[in-house]
């Protein structure tokens, strides 16, 4: 774990008065699962616009992960405040109705603990009865991006959850992840939930990985590490995968997880092949597929040498299409198969000296956007997560300039721990994310660049 | 207990960390580092944390007294289950061929299901000893009561016994070093500089092709910042060799160099070996099974053999039990202690006059196509830490048949003391 020291800093006792009193941005101390952590460290509560079409199915899985239920009014203090604000607010069928927002939004936000959540409920504008719900239902994306960025500076954060009709009983895996602490550095997104004929609900959710199989490129450090060690953690018997130069890196993670290493150049012509013959004989198959693999050759497009340029789209976008032909091909992907691929923010938003890397990277997106109809019907889903400032080895080699300004530009004032992304890879991957399929979901804080 | 009865034992992969020259990469590497390296490389390859094998024989030729159980040590600071029991063997440059047959018998006769065989050395970390003087003067003294006594003992100390005993490559009854008897083989059998020089230049250039197309991403770990084997020289050429100075032997005809022979090197190398069943059970794909070994040793102190012509004589013993001739093979490994060792066993099984009278054989053994001869070559580019060179030989040659998808090879090595340890495997189509 990389060293912020403005936030130590600014968390301890001296340095907190004096951050205050200059008025500098204090960024907060974010809580981060541990092993028999509750979802929810406090009641949640429940509100509703009149005709939304989720109560029943919001109560179960509070109900499933034993959060307590309180009613605006009854909400407490102190310990007892609110752990999370849930609100379905897919009876919103006009403009007018939008109102039933501030309603329940402004006498409860103030009484949200630190690291509190905010989840709001719509439904898809595309399935909306009219043209005024759907307007409506679009306007509330505004919302909940506003209301992350006003609670980002106690650790909260807010997010926006579209269930398509059908996906009413696929929403416990994503309700777990986002009022929990695992979602720590996920703020101000907007995620979609399809229709699930069935959802795997896991033994133990703490393991819901078990019996699982993952591999996972790029595994030898930095996110790819970190995404190895959680898929582990979480039961998945990992294949760490990286280029054999990072052998001996890739043994001992391998080693510390339990799991196995493969060294292999996935932008070697023969690499899918290589790849799908070692499946093949160890098992069979793979339910999880992460392409994290990933490099940077930065340069203005000016001056960036052809080498710069196909090396980048090679590794972080080719390779990852051709992977997956020979999983599909091959028939790898065990049922309830799944792809996830790491994209950055910059290709979302574009990044000066990074033509070829966001180029890759929007790539990804694209190919996420792409298949997932198409593997749908293979119930196998592909989702996409895009980070943002992730405090790692390559970041610390920043200008501190730029580090600071990266760090520190987002709704959270801080950068986030490879582990953001690896939870984040974990829930998307998981068995009882069958409703979560073409998403690209931000890991950044809710940082200021980008859509 | 008729062959048939028997298990076969399969070789399912193996993991050495690259060769280093002596005082390069892994000067401060101890064999113990090194070895757990390779066992920690094999076991994240296939899993094997936490698992409890059969049992891990390992040795190599300079070890320190207090690593009397350096293997076992080295077990216990891996991933594998500290309940795997394992030994040391130390039989020169064949160590870990022997320790590869060791646990092949043990699986073969159901003893053990799965194990580990490998080998290590260090040249660079090298024990060195207290020089013989002063140990003995020491032992006296602890045994010496009387102060008198002990003072007239402190009374013969000299300077001179400070300078330590530093291990030498050379065979204790001849004093001659093992270049120093090859050189003799070398002119023995008329060996030409430029055979040498060949065989040479050819394994630096197939061992190198071999890392470019990926061979070895499956066998070798890195260690120590060292991705590849620090002695190979990819643009070796003919015309380099040929400015090399001879090292061994004397005269005009001197041909040995330390372009044709293999330079002091630091490594280990290890061997997943285990039972169908056992692979079956893991779901690991056997590469190829090792089917039999002979070790043998000629008398280079009182007879005519030389130092290194062990193999010449086990080969053709092993190939006879098996009912196979030489040309039986679609890989030959022959170990490059010397390009002249490889060139001298070629020659000596084509001679009809050594076929005869030393083997007793009515026809020589006949000539082995170049093609099929260390494909991807040998120690001369790889480097040889004497203990790891055989576990090196069996997980490529596994990885051969696997490729070729069905076939036998042959293994030969010679070692120091007048030995040498062969071995045959195979796939089966």
């Amino acid at each position: 774990m990389s060293a912020d020291r403005y936030q130590a800093l600014a968390n301890s006792a001296l340095g907190g008065a004096v951050v205050k009193r200059l008025g500098l941005p204090a960024p907060p101390r974010l809580d981060r699962h541990e092993p028999g952590m509750p979802v929810v460290t406090g009641p949640v509560v429940f509100g509703e616009a009149r005709g939304g079409r989720l109560r029943e199915a919001v109560h179960e899985v509070m109900r499933s992960i034993g959060a307590r239920l309180v009613d605006a009014k009854t909400a407490g203090d102190g310990d007892d405040r609110p752990a999370a604000l849930v609100f379905d607010a897919t009876g919103i069928d006009s403009t007018q109705r939008l109102r039933a927002l501030y309603d329940f939004f402004h006498p409860t936000i103030a009484s949200l603990k630190r690291n509190g959540r905010v989840v709001v409920l719509t439904t898809p504008a595309i399935e909306a009865d009219s043209v005024g719900a759907a307007t409506a239902q679009r306007a509330i994306e505004g919302f909940a991006r506003s209301v992350a960025k006003e609670i980002g500076r106690y650790g909260s954060t807010a997010q926006l959850v579209e269930v398509a009709a059908g996906g009413e009983g696929a929403m416990e895996s994503t309700l777990r992840f986002l009022l929990s602490a695992r979602s720590a550095y996920v703020d101000g997104q907007a995620i979609h939930i399809q229709a699930a004929d069935s959802v795997t609900v896991p033994e133990d959710w703490e393991r819901p990985l078990a019996g699982r199989s993952a591999a996972v490129t790029g595994a030898a450090r930095g996110i790819g590490e970190a995404i190895a060690e959680t898929l582990a953690g979480q039961g998945a018997e990992v294949l760490c995968i990286d280029v054999p130069p990072a052998g001996e890196a890739l043994a001992e993670v391998a080693n510390r997880i339990g799991g196995t290493s493969l060294a292999l150049d996935i932008t070697d012509a023969g690499a899918p092949q290589r790849l799908a013959d070692h499946i093949g004989e160890r098992g069979g198959r793979i339910d999880v597929f992460v392409h994290n693999a990933g490099i940077t050759r930065d340069r203005t497009i000016a001056r960036m040498p052809p080498e710069g340029w196909d090396g980048v789209l090679e590794v972080n976008l080719s390779a990852q299409e051709r992977i997956n032909g020979a999983l599909l091909e091959g028939e790898l992907l065990g049922d309830d198969g799944r792809i996830a691929s790491v994209s950055s923010v910059s290709g979302i938003a574009g990044n000066r000296g990074q033509t070829n890397y966001a180029t890759s990277k929007a790539g990804v997106i694209g190919m996420v956007r792409a298949l997932a109809p198409v593997l749908r019907e293979r119930r196998v889903t592909v989702n996409a997560v895009a980070p943002g400032f992730i405090e790692t080895k390559m970041t610390e080699a920043m200008p501190v300039g730029t580090r600071e300004a990266g760090r520190r530009m987002n709704s959270l004032i801080q950068g986030g721990q490879p582990v953001d992304v690896a939870e984040t890879i974990a829930w998307l991957v998981s068995p009882a994310s069958g409703g979560v399929n073409g998403n690209v979901v931000r890991v950044c804080g809710q940082q200021l660049l980008g859509a | 207990m008729s062959p048939d009865a028997l298990n076969d034992a399969a070789v399912l992969g193996g993991n050495r960390i690259p060769f280093a020259r002596r005082d390069r990469e892994y000067a401060h590497a101890s064999n113990q580092d090194m070895f757990t390296a390779a066992l920690d490389g094999l076991v994240a390859r296939f899993g094997l944390q936490g698992e409890r094998l059969g049992e891990v024989a390992a040795g190599g030729v300079l070890k320190r007294s207090r690593d009397f159980n350096l293997t076992r040590e080295c077990v216990l600071g891996s991933a594998l289950a500290a309940d795997t029991p394992a030994y040391d063997v130390q039989q020169a440059c064949g160590t870990s061929l022997e320790t590869t047959i060791h646990v092949a018998n043990k699986i073969r006769l159901g003893q053990i299901e799965s194990g580990i065989a490998g080998g290590f050395d260090t040249t660079s970390d090298a024990p060195i000893e207290l020089n013989d003087d002063l140990r003995e003067l020491l032992l006296d003294l602890n045994r010496t009561r009387s102060t008198t006594g002990r003072l007239a003992l402190l009374g013969r100390l000299r300077p001179g016994q400070v300078v330590p005993a530093i291990p030498r490559n050379e065979e204790p009854r001849t004093g001659l070093s093992m270049g120093e008897h090859q050189a003799i083989s070398t002119k023995r059998w008329g060996l030409t500089r430029e055979e040498q020089d060949e065989i040479a230049v050819e394994s630096h250039r197939r061992l190198a092709a071999a890392y470019d197309r990926g061979f070895f991403d499956d066998l070798v770990t890195p260690f120590l910042g060292l991705e590849r084997d620090g002695n190979l020289r990819p643009d070796s050429s003919m015309e380099q060799l040929a400015k090399l100075k001879p090292v061994y032997g004397e005269g005009s005809d001197a041909s040995m160099t330390a372009g044709n022979s293999t330079p002091l090197t630091d490594g280990a190398a290890a061997v997943l070996l285990s039972s169908d069943d056992w692979a079956e059970a893991h779901d690991l794909p056997v590469l190829a099974h090792f089917v039999d070994a002979e070790t043998g040793a000629v008398d280079y102190v009182h007879g005519e053999s030389g130092l290194l012509e062990a193999p010449l004589y086990a080969v053709p013993r092993m190939l006879e039990r098996n009912r196979l001739t030489l040309q039986d093979f679609d890989f030959y490994e022959i170990h490059e202690a010397f390009a002249s060792q490889v060139a001298m066993t070629l020659k000596a099984w084509q001679d009809p006059a050594f076929c005869k009278d030393k083997l007793g054989l009515n026809e020589p053994l006949g000539e082995i196509d170049r093609e099929k001869l260390n494909v991807n070559g040998s120690s001369l580019a790889a480097g040889h830490p004497f203990g790891a060179t055989g576990a090196r030989i069996v997980a490529t040659l596994a990885k051969l048949l696997a490729e070729r998808g069905s076939g036998r090879g042959l293994i030969s090595i010679c070692a120091a003391g007048g030995m040498g340890v062969a071995a045959i495997m195979e796939r089966r189509g």
